[in-house]
């Protein structure tokens, strides 16, 4: 995946109003539209705890190359009413030239939107869509929306049509025409500085369009994973709900377990039987699984967890993002008890990731947790067609036949063949407790030692090759990040570079084991280093620090969620010093 | 010269002694647990099963040490959490037969919520219960089947609390095979086991296996246990009622369900990866 990333024109917009409006709708047809006219972008929803009535908004971002982020500011936002907007207003930052269209009966720009150099002007939508059998005003707000940024009228009405079959014909025809009466009132619209015309960039690449929730699932399928327990939980539950109907169509199955201790040990159940096997969760649900994590430690046993990371602690803000798992992710298990830990670094690189993750646990017969979290799990995108990865890494087992089987022989590597229940000869117990090289259970000091360093070294031996990390430039200013923060930190890197400035960054997959060689290797001749990351106590800054990974003058921007992190926000922490190189 | 593994035996010519291993039980002298392994030593070798098919799974506690003294496949997990363990593996290996060993700590406190949803679930398991009514691993606390009086260091006095009936438990929640044994009479405890084994559906086995170390009086078991005086039956109500007024000491198969075991079905139609991702495809 090339990370120079061109600055390209790009619109960002937001249709906000109560749950059921219908924005979130609205902006999947958006968004659906724009793919089918060839254009790039990115749709996130931001919706509070309610199911019904509380807030939502459906937040845009339309460009002519892929994008992995929000830009600094909305161009547009179109208001079916401002319910409840102050609870999300922050959400909305507007700057000079944006433009609100907002329902005229719904009072007043409330104030936290209203900048210096936006514009507002009333729409009668609701009224629009009365004088319509069947509109609704979020239909009428989609034709404003898309004539606005020159949405072609028939690929708009085809998607309509399609997404509305199911209604009937008189739904589509109504929707259709409320759309038409939006693209009239737009029409008369003075647009201002903040012009946008969408266009489609040629590409070899077939498009799609996708989340980064539903990339996970392909990917750890891809992965050979086939069997799947778990337990809802926001915002992970689309990972299982696009797994469920897949997994039997490929042998596998999904169960719903009744708490997350369940799940994990239903995964190691089913590891040990030979089938590769995952759960998908969140935080808490991730906290009640770390005993258990720390069994597969113990007994080997391969297993993949996805933890689509929001804000915590305890419930914190379950529909919001935030990369505050790390610590849990990397330290949480008692014990010496190392692990994989991987992040993807957008919505498509969730299939490579989780694809890579899955063949990693078998190879080294270990758990392995993803991090994924909120943003680019629920954001869905249009992206080029992620390329098809081929992994070899598989489980090893012994031989046929193999005389004075040990599960836990101390091998050179520290991987020791696995056999599979059904193999004759080589019944064996596996054990959380400390065990032998035959797994018999052990106190004993030399078998304790022996036992942690082989564990050790299967991972630290291990080979990652290239895919640790994406790396990109030489610049003396290097910018280190992992996650979804890699999506704003590239484009900072980017409008750095378009400014004349030498910026190279790093975006690191491989979690752990920490790779401090490469890193320092990849840090060669930077004189500035910035770890981005979105969390309140710059979790993976001191983990790094921790490794000796970082030279001492390497600095933190490190913030909380909800608010995700934006591009201007990483390129003012660097430092340009308005001396371009 | 090294024996031959009981797997390249004949069925006929395996022995209870070929499902032993050669670990050394660590359980204290008299405890319970032993009758239980040659109860199901003998099991093993009356349904005549190749020990690699066989998978014994336990989550922690004395009773969870068992698999390793099996010759099998085994699985010594975390505490509570054995019958998960057996139910990923169970399901996504339906050619295994897969016995869960547990005991009252491990399976009604601890566990006692995977316990209430595998009976619900009703995989293909048969769960094994060794019952002493005591923590016997952390040296004597009361567990959910102890006495409200008994006397402890951790619950002077007693605890007051109500014992957990684990039986009526496994009725309710729907298990399709519940059987009381005595650890003291190994041979019917293999005949149940056997049964439990055969039974389509979760098949839930209690024994009475007392720990003569913390708890002495359980000496007193082998007098207090009688065969049921009632023939095992297939209706839940009569088997409410004979287990809500029985002593806990009737030992026999209570009774024996008709349900269809878990299996999560696979689609009608199979289909490719490289297919199921078109759908993303604009």
């Amino acid at each position: 995946m090339p990370l120079d990333f061109p600055l390209s024109a790009s619109f960002s917009l937001a249709i906000v109003g109560s749950g059921g409006a219908g924005v979130i709708t609205t902006g999947g047809l958006l968004l659906n539209a724009a793919a089918r006219a060839g254009g790039y972008g990115l749709l996130t929803r931001s919706v509070g705890p309610q199911i019904r009535g509380g807030e939502a908004a459906a937040l845009i971002r339309l460009s002519s190359r892929p994008v992995d982020c929000h830009n600094d500011s909305f161009d547009l936002v179109i208001a079916l009413d401002w319910q409840n907007v102050q609870r999300f207003a922050a959400e909305l930052p507007l700057g000079p030239g944006s433009l609100i269209l907002a329902e005229e009966t719904a009072g007043d720009v409330p104030a936290p939107l209203l900048v210096a150099g936006s514009r507002a002007i009333k729409i009668p939508m609701q009224k629009l869509a009365k004088g319509i059998p069947g509109g609704r005003p979020n239909m009428v707000a989609l034709g404003l929306a898309a004539e606005l940024i020159g949405l072609p009228e028939d690929g708009l009405a085809t998607i309509v049509t399609h997404a509305l079959a199911h209604k009937g014909s008189e739904a589509a025809g109504a929707s259709l025409k409320a759309i038409a009466a939006g693209r009239t009132q737009a029409a008369g619209i003075d647009r201002g500085a903040r012009t946008f015309a969408l266009a489609a960039t040629p590409s070899a690449r077939e498009h799609w369009i996708v989340t980064g929730n539903e990339a996970t699932g392909l990917g750890a399928l891809r992965g050979g994973i086939r069997f799947v327990a778990a337990y809802p939980i926001t915002p992970a539950t689309e990972i299982l709900e696009w797994m469920a109907p897949a997994l039997p169509k490929v042998n596998g199955m999904l169960i719903q377990a009744e708490d997350e201790l369940a799940s994990i040990n239903m995964v190691i159940g089913a590891a040990f039987g030979g089938t590769p096997a995952m759960t998908a969760t969140s935080g808490p649900g991730l906290a009640l699984m770390i005993e258990s994590l720390g069994l597969a430690v113990a007994s080997e046993t391969p297993i993949l967890v996805v933890d689509v990371m929001r804000n915590g602690p305890s419930t914190g803000i379950p529909t919001k993002s935030e990369q505050s798992d790390l610590n849990i992710s990397v330290h949480g298990l008692h014990g010496d008890a190392p692990h994989l830990v991987l992040a993807p670094l957008s919505v498509a690189d969730c299939l490579f990731t989780t694809q890579w993750a899955a063949h990693l646990s078998e190879k080294l017969q270990t758990p392995t947790i993803v991090l994924s979290d909120q943003f680019m799990g629920q954001a869905r995108a249009i992206v080029d067609c992620p390329e098809s990865a081929v992994f070899d890494e598989t489980r090893a087992v012994p031989p046929p036949g193999i005389a004075d089987y040990k599960r836990y022989a101390l091998t050179a590597h520290g991987i020791s063949p696995m056999a599979l229940p059904g193999a004759p000869g080589c019944q064996y117990t596996a054990d959380g407790l400390e065990h032998n090289e035959r797994g018999t259970p052990s106190s004993q000091a030399e078998d304790h030692r022996a036992q942690l360093d082989k564990r050790l070294r299967k991972l630290t031996d291990h080979d990652y090759g290239a895919a640790w990390a994406e790396i990109d430039g030489n610049g003396d200013i290097a910018v280190v990040t992992w996650g979804s923060s890699t999506g704003p930190a590239r484009e900072a890197v980017a409008r750095a570079r378009a400014q004349g400035h030498a910026v190279r960054l790093i975006a690191v997959r491989l979690i752990a084991p920490a790779q401090p060689a490469r890193l320092a290797e990849s840090l060669a001749g930077a004189r500035h280093v910035l770890v981005v990351e979105q969390n309140h106590s710059g979790q993976f800054f001191h983990y790094l620090r921790g490794h000796g990974a970082l030279p001492a003058e390497a600095r933190s921007l490190h913030r909380p969620g909800p608010l995700p992190l934006r591009p201007g926000e990483i390129l003012s922490a660097l430092p340009l010093g308005g001396q371009p190189a | 010269m090294t024996a031959l593994p009981a797997a390249s035996l004949p069925a006929a010519s395996r022995g209870a002694g070929d499902y032993k291993s050669k670990v050394k039980p660590i359980w204290c002298p008299g405890c319970g647990d032993f009758g239980v392994l040659t109860a199901i030593t003998r099991a093993l070798s009356d349904l005549g099963l190749p020990p690699e098919q066989i998978a014994v799974v336990s989550g922690i506690g004395c009773s969870s040490r068992i698999p390793a003294y099996l010759n099998a496949y085994g699985f010594h997990g975390v505490h509570g959490r054995a019958l998960p363990v057996a139910t990923g593996l169970k399901l996504s290996r339906p050619d295994m037969t897969v016995l869960v060993a547990s005991g009252d700590g491990d399976g009604y406190s601890i566990g006692g919520n995977h316990f209430l949803h595998a009976c619900r679930r009703n995989v293909d398991l048969t769960y094994i219960v060794m019952d002493n009514r005591v923590y016997g691993m952390t040296k004597g606390q009361p567990s959910p089947t102890t006495e409200p009086e008994w006397d402890s260091e951790l619950a002077p006095g007693g605890t007051g609390l109500r014992a957990f009936n684990p039986l009526v438990i496994a009725l309710a929640a729907g298990a399709n095979f519940i059987a009381r044994c005595f650890s003291g009479n190994p041979i019917e405890t293999a005949q149940i086991i056997v049964e439990a084994v055969r039974t389509p559906g979760f098949s839930f086995v209690e024994i009475l296996s007392p720990c003569i170390t913390f708890r002495p009086d359980e000496h007193e078991w082998k007098k207090a246990v009688r065969q049921a005086s009632v023939s095992e039956t297939s209706d839940p109500s009569r088997a409410a009622k004979r287990l809500m007024t029985d002593d806990g000491f009737n030992v026999g198969i209570l009774y024996r369900g008709d349900r269809t075991p878990y299996q999560p079905r696979l689609a009608p139609v199979p289909d490719a990866l490289a297919t199921m991702a078109r759908e993303f495809a604009v």
